[in-house]
């Protein structure tokens, strides 16, 4: 029973790195659930168990995580960024991004500036956890700057 | 004085990573020693014989069946961590690992400020990231 567990999470999470490696594409579910060799509705249904949320929340916490990337590295409009990153209009990028990261994408890019970290390490550790589901701590703080990396904030991180 | 002599990564089956570590990524095989169901598998970086990694498959006598499983799970699923690397020339050993019949890149080599990257997994999912610092590409142009 576990080596059967074990085969399907292993092509769970190669549909998942799939995803990660297409961002900014329009997700295909049908394509990424055969990367995994399953249906499309058995893989939505397995890869929330496994991973604790639907892969086009998983794909849309990507998406958001490289959109405050861009909005800190770069000068680009928002706009731009909300296509880069694979949304295909504006007001579902803003709605997107103000429900997990709890502001708006102009409101982060205002506080924060580059991240002198990795980009592996800012793509794993600040990939935002979904904003309802925790407190907004951030609203609290006066204007953060980014940590460096090799700061006491990044030695932190596990 | 106090170093990292051995590290650890957790395999589902330990001749397979062998043959991937060593075939595929280009490690070495430091030692070998069986103890009844124990084995002491290792490999190191060939020219880097001050640390050696673990490849340990979980499983008794070290864990109980029910906990092996479990580590079993979180293995495939890509939770249990992983290595880095860094290397001089991270295009050529990315067209090396291909050329080999590695499949599974998490991340294709990507020039950033500091340097060049790339990500792959172990059979497992076990993930690994290999660096070419931006030292190495300044020095190759110099």
């Amino acid at each position: 029973m576990s080596r059967e567990v074990e085969d399907l999470n292993r092509r769970l999470l190669r549909a998942r790195d799939a995803m990660d490696r297409a961002y900014a594409e329009p997700l295909d579910i049908r394509a990424v659930a055969a990367v995994a060799y399953i249906s499309e509705a058995h893989f939505i249904r397995t890869f929330r168990v496994v991973f604790g949320e639907t892969p086009h929340r998983y794909l849309q916490r990507r998406r958001v995580e490289r959109s405050m990337f861009l909005l800190r590295e770069t000068d680009r409009s928002v706009t731009d960024i909300c296509l880069d990153v694979g949304f295909n209009s504006l007001g579902t990028f803003s709605r997107t991004f103000r429900e997990i990261v709890g502001e708006a994408p102009s409101e982060h890019r205002l506080r924060n500036g580059p991240m002198l970290a990795p980009n592996c390490y800012q793509m794993a550790a600040t990939r935002p956890s979904v904003a309802a589901t925790r407190p907004l701590v951030a609203e609290a703080a006066p204007a953060t700057k980014s940590s460096s990396f090799g700061e006491a904030t990044a030695a932190a991180a596990p | 004085m106090i170093k990292l002599n051995v590290t650890s990564v957790m395999v589902l089956d330990q001749d397979e990573a062998l043959d991937f570590y060593v075939n595929k990524l280009g490690l070495e095989k430091a030692q070998d020693i069986h103890q009844g169901p124990f084995r002491w598998l290792t490999v190191r970086v060939p020219g880097n014989p001050e640390i050696e990694i673990f490849l340990q498959e979980p499983g008794p006598p070290v864990q109980d069946e029910a906990t092996a499983a479990q580590l079993r799970e979180l293995i495939a699923k890509g939770a249990m961590g992983g290595l880095v690397f860094q290397t001089d020339d991270a295009r050529g050993l990315y067209e090396t690992l291909k050329a080999r019949g590695v499949t599974d890149f998490t991340q294709e080599p990507v020039a950033h400020a500091y340097g060049t990257d790339m990500g792959i997994r172990d059979p497992f999912g076990n993930a690994i990231r290999i660096l070419q610092p931006a030292k190495f590409a300044q020095a190759a142009t110099a």
